[in-house]
Parts: structure tokens; C-alpha cells; sequence
């Protein structure tokens, strides 16, 4: 195994798991399990060893197991190229979540050098057609994929930001302090836009050379008002002509924080809000899987994945093209579906595990390779 | 039949202080007690003399048991520079170093608007009176690389036209190694770069 892999997990009153200890090898991992069995929960797990509150955008304190909430812990164990390391992450009731890499205390933002996770959830099914807060996020951490430091550019810019539409609502007047503010936010905002754009080119780049059962996309980014500037000077003084307005209307109208992605269908040639449900989930897991392999491309190392019910809406024949897919590129992709049927194009590429409950506590087993009769 | 009301009311003290919890707090207080000679009563004598003699500098913001601190009553330290820090435990810092010979400004916070901190609430204003007063040639800023510190850093230069504002060079630490530096920190220092 050369790539990069969660080897051991271990989760400890993380929602409905009260302890469970689980070993990895590498391969694609398929959980199966009733309805409210505890797999998403599971993935949840996972998806908090990056920077962020995990694929359910949830608080600290609600990931803390039910009646006690007590607080909770994830210990894991990350194989990547360079080496091992441990991450702990966790929470006590009432404080931020904490984090540590092979023992030593670190930032939340530190997690995206360890490992690059991109995830798929249900409720991104809706991600064409609803607010274009969604999808900047999806944006954010593609992009935070490929530059791990994206994540600290984010979040100066969002809290340099933060600060000044605070002046522009209590309608301070003070302008050394709103250049100040405008003069951070145009540092990391000039950052975030090579970023993006970064990303948006090595997505681009993977799409057109593979070759895939999944529909390509033209991506592009869009600002509501008008062209958005790019360079640090540019957006400084953007940011600055137009104070005007934003004290007028409270906060802050122009910048990346704005940014909007668009996808276009190619070969239908159909903007993705207008494509169907099950072909806007397929233009998603194109995405994700272009994003992978842009990834292996760029630094040898395929992103682990986890894919909440992505075998559920998807045929027989798109099920075992997305399979053949993950296996081809070497990604541990994590995937939930209720049945074991829905797997069973994986075989034994795969390592299988079920989720059960009883009394509002999960059971995670690993179901072993199915013996003969 | 015991009374332990006082004991109880100093562990309570004693755990609100930073790096304490209630269990280290406990830990503390007995200790403290067995060594009631030895510490305790030294101890307590020396709270008392701080607790009615502690003060601000009313110049600088700095701490010590006069109305003016030594740093600003010393004809020496008065050599034209001031280096502005956040909070006293970074004078400490910076004194523990030696280098510096002028005087300081403590801000005593950050500007941030999210917590009500305006220019007014860190002595800015003080700050820019002193220039005129001090014949200050320099003001060093020494503040965080946070986004705080810096947009704090940016205002207090604003205000200050027409005198050499400089701020200490963001880098690799030393003994550090460029493998596990952020971009941001990589960033800093290649602009900070220097000849050899
Ligand atoms: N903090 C918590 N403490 C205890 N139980 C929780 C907590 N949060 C959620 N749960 C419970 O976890 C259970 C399993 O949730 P999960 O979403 O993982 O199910 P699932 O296996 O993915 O089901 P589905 O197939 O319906 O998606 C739910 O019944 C929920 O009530
Ligand atoms: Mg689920
Ligand atoms: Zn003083």
C-alpha cells in the first residue's frame, strides 16, 4: 500500500457508537446496515479527521453521544506516503473540538496536510438548485484537496471579513481601521482566488483525459457583481470603493466570499440545475471522482472518499462502472447503502462491513470474505 | 467537626487562574498549606504587598508598584525607539531577550471590532501623543500574526505618518525547518529574505 489510507479507527461516544475499534486495509470499504443503524454516523467519523465540522456540518456538542454527553473521541490511524500518523480529535461538552497529530497539539487547518478526504452526502443531491453557499463549500474543499493551505485562507478572510461588516453594521466611520481590515482581506482573498482557480484548471485537466461511465462538466465561477478582482491590489481597492454601499447595505457585497460555481452538462449541453435528479448525482460523483484522480495525477496520491447512500441512486450498470472506477484509481472510498446486494459488483475488491443497533447503540462488524457453501 | 469554608473558597480562587483546574487547584492549596512556613505565609505576605501596590504604567500600560514604571522613568531607555505590544506578558518577553533598549507601548488587546475593542480601549490615541513627547524616531510593532494582531499592526501605521514604522520579521523560527512551515509562514519569510 503506497497511497494514502485510514489503517485504524477508533471511536469513542461519537453519536450513536458508544466504542468501536476498526481496522482498515486499504481497499474501498462498503457499510451496509438497516436505516438508522449508525452508517453515516460512522463516515461522520472520518470526515472529521480534516479540517471543519464534517460532512454533517454539525456543532461539537451533537456529536457527543446521547443521554450522557460527555464529550467524545475519535483516535485514527492515517497511512500516507510520507509515513503514519496519528490523529486524535475531540470534544468535551461546551468547548471547541481539539485536535492532535502524532501526539502533538495542532491547528484544526493542519489536518488537510496530513490527508485529503472529500465526501458526498444526500443532502448535497440539491446542490445545483439550491443557495450558492453549498456550493462554494464543495469548491472550498476541492480546492483545499490540492492546497491544503487554502483552509487557513479561508478562514483569515472570512474573519477579517466577519470584522469589518461588524464596523459596517454599527456604521463606524473610522477609515484607518476599515483599510486595515480591507488590506487582510484582500491578502488571503487574492490567495483564495489562485486556489480556486488552481483547482478548477486540475479538475478541468483531469475530466478531459479520462475515461469515464460519468457525465464531464464545464466548471466555472461566477461573482454577482460583475467581474471579481483578483490581485491584492485590485481587491484592496475594490474593497475599498465600495464602502459606500456596503455601509448602505450592511455588509460587505463584493469579494470571494460571493464566488458561485457552475457546472454545465457537455454533451447535453444543459446547465446542472436544469438536468435531472439522478443526472445532477451523477455529475456530482463525476466530479468527486475527477477530483481523485486529479489528485493521484498531481501528487501521487489518491484522496480517501466517503460516499453517504451513492449506490442507491444509481443502476446496476452506473453501480459497477463506479466501482471499476474506484478500484482503478486506488482511492479508499468509503461507501454506505441499507443492503449488501448493492455491493456485490465490489466483491471482494472491497472490505465489507455491517452496521446494526440495539437500544440505540451501534454494532460495526466486518463481514468476512463470503465462504463457500 | 470541622470547618473547611475557607480552605474550599481558596481552592475556588486558586482554580480561576490561568493553567489551573480544580483538581491541580487542590493539589495546589494542600501543598500550600504544608508548607504553611515556607510558602504559604511568603506567599500571601507578597499578594497583599502586589494586591495594594500593582498598577499601569500611566504612560506605557506596563505593570509595576509605581504610577510611572522604571522602563519609562529611565533616561536610557529613552533612545528614540518604542516597540508596541498586545499585553505585559509580551514586554516580559522581549525584556527577557535584553536586546531592546528603548521603551514600549502596550496595547493591552487587539482592535476587533466583533469584540467591541476599538482604538480608543488600547491607549492608540496615548500612543500617538507620545511620538511628540518622547522625540520617538521608531515605533516597532511587535504583534501576532493573527488577523487581529495584523489589521491592528496596519491601523497603528496609519495612523503614524511621517515616522519610520518597522515590525519584526515573520519567519522561520530558529532551529526550525522549512518542511513543516504552512505557506503563509514560507510567504513571510521569503519576503523577509536578506542578503548574506
Ligand atoms: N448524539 C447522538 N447520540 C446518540 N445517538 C445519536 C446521536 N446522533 C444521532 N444518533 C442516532 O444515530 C442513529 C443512526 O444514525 P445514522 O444517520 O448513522 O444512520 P444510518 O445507518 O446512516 O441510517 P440511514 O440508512 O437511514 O441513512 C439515529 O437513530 C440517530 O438517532
Ligand atoms: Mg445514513
Ligand atoms: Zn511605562
Amino acid at each position: 500500500m503506497t497511497g494514502l489510507a485510514l489503517t485504524s479507527l477508533t471511536l469513542s461516544h461519537f453519536r450513536s457508537h458508544r466504542r468501536a475499534v476498526l481496522a482498515f486495509d486499504g481497499r474501498p470499504v462498503a457499510i451496509h446496515g438497516p436505516n438508522g443503524a449508525g452508517k453515516t454516523n460512522l463516515i461522520e467519523a472520518i470526515s472529521l479527521l480534516s479540517p471543519g465540522r464534517g460532512l454533517r456540518r454539525a456543532a461539537p456538542q451533537d456529536l457527543a453521544r446521547r443521554p450522557e454527553a460527555l464529550g467524545w473521541k475519535l483516535v485514527a490511524t492515517l497511512a500516507t506516503p510520507t509515513g503514519a500518523h496519528e490523529i486524535e480529535t475531540w470534544a468535551e461538552p461546551d468547548t471547541a473540538r481539539t485536535v492532535r497529530i502524532d501526539g502533538k497539539a495542532a491547528a484544526q487547518t493542519a489536518l488537510a496536510r496530513v490527508a485529503a478526504i472529500l465526501w458526498l452526502v444526500p443532502a448535497m443531491d440539491r446542490l445545483w438548485i439550491e443557495g450558492a453557499d453549498g456550493r462554494r463549500r464543495f469548491l472550498d474543499r476541492a480546492t483545499m484537496s490540492f492546497l491544503p493551505d487554502h483552509a487557513g485562507a479561508v478562514l483569515d478572510y472570512e474573519k477579517a471579513m466577519r470584522e469589518r461588516n461588524r464596523l459596517l453594521k454599527d456604521m463606524v466611520r473610522d477609515p484607518a481601521w476599515y483599510a486595515a481590515l480591507e488590506g487582510q482581506m484582500a491578502q488571503s482573498g487574492a490567495r483564495i482566488s489562485a486556489n480556486r482557480a488552481t483547482a478548477l484548471a486540475a479538475l478541468a485537466a483531469a475530466q478531459a483525459e479520462a475515461e469515464t461511465a460519468f457525465p464531464a462538466a464545464e466548471l466555472g465561477l461566477t461573482h454577482p457583481e460583475g467581474p471579481l478582482p483578483e490581485t491584492d491590489e485590485a481587491l484592496r481597492s475594490a474593497l475599498s470603493d465600495n464602502r459606500p454601499r456596503d455601509l448602505a447595505a450592511g455588509r460587505t457585497l463584493i469579494g470571494p466570499h460571493r464566488v458561485d460555481l457552475t457546472a454545465h452538462w457537455r454533451a447535453k449541453d444543459m446547465a446542472a440545475a436544469d438536468c435531472s435528479t439522478g443526472e445532477q448525482k451523477a455529475l456530482l460523483i463525476s466530479l468527486i471522482l475527477s477530483n481523485a484522480r486529479a489528485l493521484a495525477a498531481r501528487t501521487g496520491t489518491p484522496p480517501i472518499l466517503l460516499l453517504d447512500e451513492v449506490a442507491a441512486h444509481l443502476d446496476a450498470a452506473r453501480r459497477a462502472a463506479l466501482y471499476d472506477e474506484i478500484c482503478g484509481l486506488g482511492t479508499q472510498a468509503f461507501m454506505t447503502g441499507t443492503g449488501s446486494e448493492l455491493f456485490e459488483a465490489l466483491d471482494a475488491r472491497g472490505q465489507s462491513f455491517v452496521v446494526t443497533e440495539t437500544g440505540g447503540r451501534s454494532t460495526v462488524t466486518e463481514v468476512p470474505p463470503s465462504a463457500p457453501p | 467537626m470541622s470547618d473547611t469554608r475557607d480552605i474550599e473558597l481558596l481552592i475556588d480562587l486558586m482554580a480561576r487562574l490561568p493553567g489551573l483546574g480544580p483538581r491541580s487547584a487542590r493539589r495546589a492549596v494542600l501543598h500550600l498549606i504544608k508548607k504553611r512556613g515556607q510558602v504559604l505565609l511568603p506567599l500571601a505576605d507578597a499578594m497583599h504587598r502586589v494586591g495594594t501596590s500593582a498598577r499601569e504604567c500611566l504612560n506605557c500600560g506596563n505593570i509595576s508598584t509605581r504610577d510611572i514604571c522604571p522602563i519609562c522613568d529611565s533616561e536610557k531607555r529613552g533612545n528614540g525607539q518604542i516597540c508596541v505590544v498586545e499585553d505585559v506578558a509580551d514586554l516580559w518577553a522581549m525584556e527577557r531577550s535584553g536586546v531592546f533598549q528603548g521603551r514600549y507601548h502596550v496595547l493591552g488587546g487587539t482592535l476587533s471590532a466583533l469584540d467591541a475593542v476599538g482604538p480608543e480601549d488600547l491607549r492608540i490615541p496615548r500612543l500617538i501623543d507620545r511620538i511628540a513627547t518622547e522625540n520617538v524616531t521608531e515605533v516597532i510593532l511587535a504583534l501576532g500574526a493573527t488577523v487581529d494582531g495584523q489589521t491592528t499592526a496596519h491601523y497603528i501605521a496609519d495612523r503614524l505618518p511621517g515616522i519610520t514604522v518597522t515590525s519584526l520579521a515573520q519567519g522561520v523560527p530558529v532551529g526550525g525547518e522549512l518542511d513543516y512551515l504552512d505557506d503563509g509562514t514560507i510567504t513571510a519569510a521569503l519576503r523577509a529574505r536578506r542578503a548574506l
